[in-house]
């Protein structure tokens, strides 16, 4: 017989290949990746396993810095070195492998230390979308950090020693309108509905349906009758206790129908109506942080060189202060609920146009603030995102990792955890003394003799506890445990550590989703992990 | 030794530098039976076989870790072949690679790469692999996308343990089973010591129930463009048969997904609804998981840990569940998930029902299938009447199934059972035979009321 065939066009081969990932962060989220250039410093195990959970869903392109040599032992730990590399490069090696994983990804090594880099030619760094190193001098860090912070480039410092490994991410701001919420909350306006949606509720009476109808009538109608019948002996208040949430729960359960011998006959939307009391009766607000981030000076004091996000804080703030009404705009989300088809897309539908107004006023607020500052202009996309998820805006404010070298606030809030004492930072310690080791010793804490390091260890640690006004460690085992390591890089320790350093590198490109605020802390042997916000 | 075997072995001693370290030096923090040696790392190389279970996004990524640890002696085991979708993760596959085993494939890389690796790959399923197959190995780690096949999987290294006279474990018998699972940007690994720790099926409860959509809304009342897909699915193909009737919906098919795709728009329009995308459509067909290469790499690597820990004891394992969510930040929580003391698989006792004597053998098929203990598939039932086998009901095989229907509607004494009287269940969630006994409750209460 003949087959049908269908019309749609196939899909991309492109599409196919990254749809997984798609249904993560969009085709928006993949297009902001395949603009991003990651530099890589160090292409040790931890910097190539990062790499690849970053080449294979296909960034733009990556850089990598490496004027070291293979040897035997990152052959031994490196997946992305063959025998045949012994004595080349590092970097150019593990670039020719990795890039077989992705033929869109473009790459470049550069044969150069990352001091030399700094001091020749530091604009070098200027074009990447976050810089990533990995097994770096106590020196370099600095001065890397630094550098970084000025020109306002992301940067990654990661660490991999024994079962430890670290992250610190260095961002001076980093704004999120996609955070993605687990749970996203509703904005119904039952409160204070918008007219169209007034006119709708107020038309309905539940009493007059039969029960056919009775059981597709939406709970946000169910909830907004309940409160209204309510509300006629409660001084037209807005029910805010519990008891007087119980009280609509009982008058919801008095529209249910009962059936001749009195029984209440099941209805799921009354059931949905009841279970929804508690979270769509929170009148609508404006939530703190989103009033201080319309507030801050970044929002209120804008320049020609502000960005799109402060940009569109401002015409928000515009937006709240008049025809919001002190409100944010419409969400426009309908969350779904037993209803017959036609009601929820009316509903649907009354809740989309709305939102789109709304944006609307938002994006004409846009566009003046663009027109007086004479500067990019912003599309009415972007700001129609930016009002869908107003509610969950998020601003990541950043601290340069120098400040953990110095006496000041970072310092007491290591030496509160340090009390506690909280094991974790006692890792975080151990992972900065082996750097101070290293740049010391010229050799990592017990590569050699494990037993005869320890004490020059813990001089390291009491110097850096000293720094900070913190008394030492009571016990040296910790500081056995790192000489035992010996300054070797466990392959699965650094795999695991590259993958969550390629998941925070990708959020940071496709600035959605929270990234970690700012260091991270594994303990293989334990199994713990931790977050510090230095 | 001759001076190539003697640069070959100082050749090997630099390269697994980093891993004799941990080995072959104590610390304050290891196993209490941990004794630092250079054996350890031969054991690990020459003698420790361990099963990776899937070649998917785990599992290439289990192969590789396993590879650099110093395993060679690995076994992988996967049915399934390359697609371009498998791309954005499993690395160790090319464009080239697609329509081939994804077993072999990844075996072939990793030996390449690895020099001294002797990975070995099973094409085939993991239910056509027997008892003897499964004895051989000291550790099994998973990287499955299938709770049936994980389930499968744990039972069949439950049936492996034996146990002494006095009832106590056979510890000899025990073969760890190390797990990881990821969906999206979330992820759990854990570790299972059989008849000792947790196992699968006493932690069935921490599996998300199946998203489902009534049938009456899909016919009646569609809401949104998933209803619509659905529609399609369930009811439209059977009664249009647009490749004829013996031509079953097939969501790896293009053609068919595109026709599905249009049909749903056209329901779609007629309702009002919107955004019936190719890639909504493709996603409800197929139950798609979305998932990303971090996300795997990252469980992955913690269930190698927890294999090199196993097999060497340079650590204390994990205790013994861990929970990582990438979303929001970077959380990881671990837990000590507790074993079911009646757990069907791993408790080693006779599992008892509860159930009405009146009750029809639905109720009983109803509990297996519904209970938390049990949450079968399609349990097939039977019992021994007399010293003979009695099928009950079997719902596998189409002839046994019409002539058991029947008995479903029953009463269960009606059909030989009393109380007390076993009853044996086969299902594909577990490769063995389960026991179970039947209790009447009191019917006494019943008359009260």
């Amino acid at each position: 017989m003949a087959s049908p065939s269908p019309k749609s066009p196939e899909q991309s081969e492109k599409n196919k290949q990254y749809d997984r990932q798609l249904r993560l962060w969009g085709d928006h989220g993949q297009t902001a990746l395949e603009k991003g250039h990651i530099c890589l410093i160090n292409a040790t195990a931890l910097g190539t396993e990062i790499l690849k959970s970053i080449v294979l869903p296909g960034v733009g392109a990556i850089t990598l810095v490496d004027h070291n040599i293979v040897s035997d032992e990152d052959i031994g730990c490196n997946f992305f070195l063959e025998n045949t590399s012994q004595g080349l490069n590092r970097g150019a090696e593990t670039l020719r492998l990795l890039l077989e994983l992705n033929s869109s990804v473009q790459g470049h090594a550069v044969q150069e230390p990352p001091e030399q880099i700094l001091q020749d030619n530091p604009d070098f760094f200027k074009s990447f979308s976050v810089v990533i190193a990995t097994s770096l001098g106590e020196k370099t860090i600095q001065e890397l950090a630094n550098h970084l912070w000025d020109i306002k480039v992301p940067f990654i410092l990661c660490r991999s020693v024994g079962f430890l490994g670290s992250f610190r991410i260095q961002i001076n701001e980093h704004p999120i309108i996609e955070v993605h919420p687990e749970n996203e909350q509703i904005d119904l306006r039952l409160d204070v509905p918008f007219p169209t949606l007034a006119e709708y509720l107020n038309a309905f009476n539940i009493d007059d349906l039969d029960l056919k109808d009775h059981g597709h009538v939406p709970w946000i109608v169910i909830l907004y009758k309940a409160v209204q019948k309510w509300q006629i002996t409660n001084e037209n208040r807005w029910p805010m206790s519990r008891k007087e949430k119980n009280e609509i729960k009982d008058i919801i359960r008095g529209f249910i129908r009962k059936d001749e011998n009195g029984i209440p006959i099941e209805e799921e939307n009354f059931e949905e109506a009841l279970r929804a009391v508690n979270t769509a009766l929170i009148p609508t607000f404006l939530p703190v942080n989103i009033k201080e981030l319309i507030y801050s000076s970044s929002a209120t004091n804008l320049t020609k060189d502000s960005s799109s996000f402060w940009i569109m804080c401002s015409a928000l703030r515009a937006f709240i202060e008049a025809e919001g009404k002190g409100k944010l705009p419409l969400r426009g989300v309908l969350p779904d609920m037993t209803a017959s088809t036609e009601h929820y897309v009316k509903l649907q539908s009354m809740y989309r146009t709305q939102a789109a107004i709304e944006a609307e006023i938002v994006y004409r607020k846009v566009q003046e603030i663009v027109a007086q500052l004479h500067c990019d202009s912003i599309s009415d996309a972007e700001v129609k995102l930016f009002c869908r998820h107003a509610h969950d805006l998020h601003l990541i404010r950043g601290s340069n990792i120098s400040s953990e070298y110095q006496m000041g606030t970072v310092a007491s809030y290591i030496a509160g955890y340090l009390e506690e004492p909280d094991v974790m930072m006692v890792h975080y310690i151990l992972l900065r003394a082996a750097d101070m080791f290293r740049s010391e010793h010229c050799r990592a804490p017990g590569e050699w003799e494990p037993e005869a390091d320890i004490s020059k260890l813990k001089m390291c640690v009491s110097k850096l506890l000293s720094d900070i006004s913190c008394s030492p460690f009571p016990k040296d085992d910790h500081i056995h445990e790192m000489c035992r390591y010996g300054g070797a890089e466990i392959h699965s320790v650094s795999a695991f550590l590259g993958g969550c350093i390629a998941h925070e590198a990708i959020k940071i490109v496709t600035k959605q989703y929270k990234p970690v605020n700012n260091t991270f802390i594994y303990d293989g042997a334990s199994t713990n992990t931790a977050t510090f916000t230095f | 030794m001759g001076d190539g075997e003697a640069v070959k072995s100082d050749y090997q001693q630099r390269r697994w530098h980093n891993v004799r370290k941990v080995l072959e030096r104590s610390g304050p923090f290891c196993h209490p039976d941990f004794e630092p040696s250079a054996e350890i790392l031969d054991f690990i190389m020459n003698s420790c076989k361990v099963l990776v279970v899937g070649a998917g996004g785990l599992g290439c990524e289990l192969l590789k870790d396993l590879a650099l640890m110093g395993f060679k002696k690995i076994h992988i085991i996967d049915m399934d072949t390359i697609e371009l979708s498998n791309l954005n993760r499993q690395f160790l596959f090319r464009k080239n690679d697609i329509g081939l085993s994804k077993a072999k494939c990844a075996v072939e890389f990793v030996n390449k790469r690895v020099p001294g690796c002797e990975a070995v790959a099973h094409h085939c399923s993991i239910q056509d692999m027997d008892e003897g197959f499964y004895r051989q190995f000291h550790i099994v780690v998973c990287g499955l996308d299938s709770i049936v096949a994980r389930r499968w999987l744990n039972g069949m290294l439950m049936s492996l343990l034996q146990y002494n006279d006095d009832r106590s474990l056979d510890q000899s018998s025990v073969i760890p089973l190390v797990d990881g699972g990821t969906e999206g940007f979330k992820g759990n690994a854990r570790v299972i010591l059989p008849g000792m720790s947790a196992c699968i099926e006493c932690t069935l409860d921490l599996y998300p129930p199946q998203k489902t959509f009534p049938l009456c809304t899909i016919a009646n009342t569609p809401r949104l463009p998933e209803h619509c897909v659905e529609y399609v699915k369930v009811l439209q193909w059977g009664k249009e048969n647009p490749w004829g009737s013996s031509t079953i919906l097939d969501s790896d098919d293009p053609q068919h997904v595109a026709w599905v795709y249009e049909k749903a728009q056209e329901r779609a329009m007629k309702y009002g609804i919107t955004s019936v995308t190719y890639r909504l459509t493709q996603g409800v067909l197929k139950n798609i998981i979305p998932a990303v290469a971090s996300t795997n790499a990252a469980i992955a690597a913690a269930c190698a840990t927890e294999v090199f820990k196993l097999a060497s004891s340079c650590c204390i394992n994990m205790n013994n569940y861990m929970v990582l969510n990438m979303s929001d930040g970077l959380y990881t929580y671990t837990f000590n998930a507790e074993r079911r003391q009646d757990c069907v698989a791993c408790s080693n006792t006779t599992r008892t029902m509860e159930i009405d004597c009146n009750a029809t053998l639905q109720a009983i098929y109803d509990k297996l299938c519904e209970d938390r203990g049990y949450l079968m598939k399609s349990p097939g039932i039977t019992t021994v009447i007399n010293g003979r086998n009695k099928t009950l009901y079997m719902s596998s095989i189409k002839s046994i199934e019409e002539k058991t229907r029947d008995n479903l509607k029953k009463k269960i004494t009606e059909l030989g059972l009393y109380n007390g009287a076993e009853i044996l269940v086969a299902d594909i969630t577990t490769p063995n035979t389960l026991t179970v006994k039947l209790k009447f409750s009191d019917v006494d209460v019943d008359m009260k009321g």
